[in-house]
């Protein structure tokens, strides 16, 4: 495995994941629509929703549910887990090449988002 | 307005936003919030969730096309994406501490920027630079294809570029864009790095540093699906035209009159902010 190979597989994943997310998002979009395209909708002030849309395990609670919104949230997880995914893919890739200082490198990243990401939610 | 209308409308100005994001290299981000936030009166918060998720969208989108034209350096992107993903957690942090006029005002301000960079353009920087010590230890250098033939090239002043690439991040973090005109910059006018390499690589490491927000912004409730899905579908859509139409269209014109919305768009940002109004 060198760099370019490297660099096109992972820009394969890229593209696939944001693939799988949109169509994610695209079926929940569509679900929502039919259910309540006639409702008023009013974004003026900011009232953060609950747990179902803002945490992993409500989000995923809730897509499996067949739940328009939980649904579009899921896509949305998808497609923030795909440059997650790639600098996994990174990190796998440059173990490979024997390179160990990218390999650390990649990983400190990896750390980072996963603190984030882990933190957060 | 009712939720048909309001998500019919909100993809239109997205899918325009993205288009024109594509087309002049700004980024979808920087146009789809003044758009959503000034046209339609949502809330900047909900605005920098759904604009965030769509920059993950638009750069993971492309990183395929870039790949395969040989420029984007892995090994800068990863180097650099470590101060990238610290600065848009500090950035995501403040964006639940500021308040939302004062988001705005920031928000304005970065535009002005973002609209005196489209208005002179980017320049190529000069001749490749030779390499310091610490770039070569880094193994930063490498080789970019030139008239169907590979240039090497160097790469100097990693600290500054380094210092520069977290502040882009937490701008990142803090108003929901790419922020690829600052990460160029870094690249190219600090580091000395080629400017097509600048670019493609920027792009590469825009979806990374958005990630490391997006947790924070998603458990803060900033990420709203009903706003965030019509707002990533239609970014995602304009930006992947765009990148087609690119290859054919003469953008200086477009890039000047777009840099005279974009400072129109700052201006009310800004004066909205103070006012309250947003």
């Amino acid at each position: 495995m060198d760099d370019r190979r490297l660099e096109t597989v992972i820009g394969r994943l890229l593209q696939t994941g944001v693939l799988v997310s949109a169509a994610t998002v695209l079926t929940g979009g569509v679900l929502y629509l039919v259910q309540s395209h006639s409702g008023r909708v009013d974004y003026r002030s900011f009232v953060p929703g609950g747990p179902s849309f803002r945490t992993l395990s409500g989000i995923v609670l809730s897509a499996a549910h067949l739940q328009s919104q939980g649904l579009i949230q899921l896509g949305l997880l998808l497609l923030i887990a795909t440059p997650v995914a790639r600098v996994a893919l990174a990190v796998v890739g440059f173990a490979l090449e024997r390179d160990r200082l990218y390999t650390v490198v990649s990983l400190i990243v990896l750390l980072i988002l996963a603190f984030s990401l882990i933190h957060a939610t | 307005m009712t939720a048909f209308d309001f998500t019919a409308v909100v993809w239109v100005l997205s899918f325009l936003a993205g288009f024109l994001g594509a087309l002049t290299g700004l980024g979808g981000g920087v146009v789809v919030v003044p758009a959503l936030t000034l046209a339609l009166g949502v809330n900047i918060k909900y605005v920098i969730g759904a604009s965030l998720v769509s920059v993950i969208a638009t750069s993971s989108g492309a990183a395929a096309a870039y790949v395969r034209e040989g420029f984007s350096n892995i090994r800068i992107g990863m180097f650099l994406e470590i101060a990238t993903t610290l600065g848009a957690i500090l950035g995501a942090y403040l964006a639940g501490r500021v308040g939302t006029h004062a988001l705005a005002i920031i928000f304005g301000l970065v535009l002005i920027q973002a609209a005196f960079q489209s208005f002179l353009g980017n320049k190529s920087s000069e001749q490749p630079a030779a390499s310091d010590a610490l770039a070569s230890r880094l193994r930063l250098p490498s080789s970019y294809p030139v008239d169907g033939k590979r240039e090497e090239y160097g790469v100097r002043n990693v600290p500054a570029g380094f210092g520069l690439m977290f502040g882009a991040g937490a701008l990142s973090g803090l108003l929901g864009i790419g922020s690829g005109a600052v990460k160029v910059i870094a690249m190219d006018r600090v580091m000395r790095i080629p400017f097509k390499v600048s670019t493609t690589t920027s792009n590469f490491m825009i979806g990374v540093t958005a990630a490391a927000s997006a947790g924070i912004y998603l458990s803060r409730g900033f990420i709203d699906p009903r706003v965030a899905m019509p707002v990533m579908l239609g970014v995602l859509a304009g930006a992947l035209l765009g990148a087609k139409v690119l290859v054919r269209a003469r953008v200086r014109t477009l890039r000047a009159v777009f840099a005279i919305v974009i400072l129109a768009l700052a201006i009310e940002m800004i004066v909205n902010g103070i006012t309250g109004r947003v």
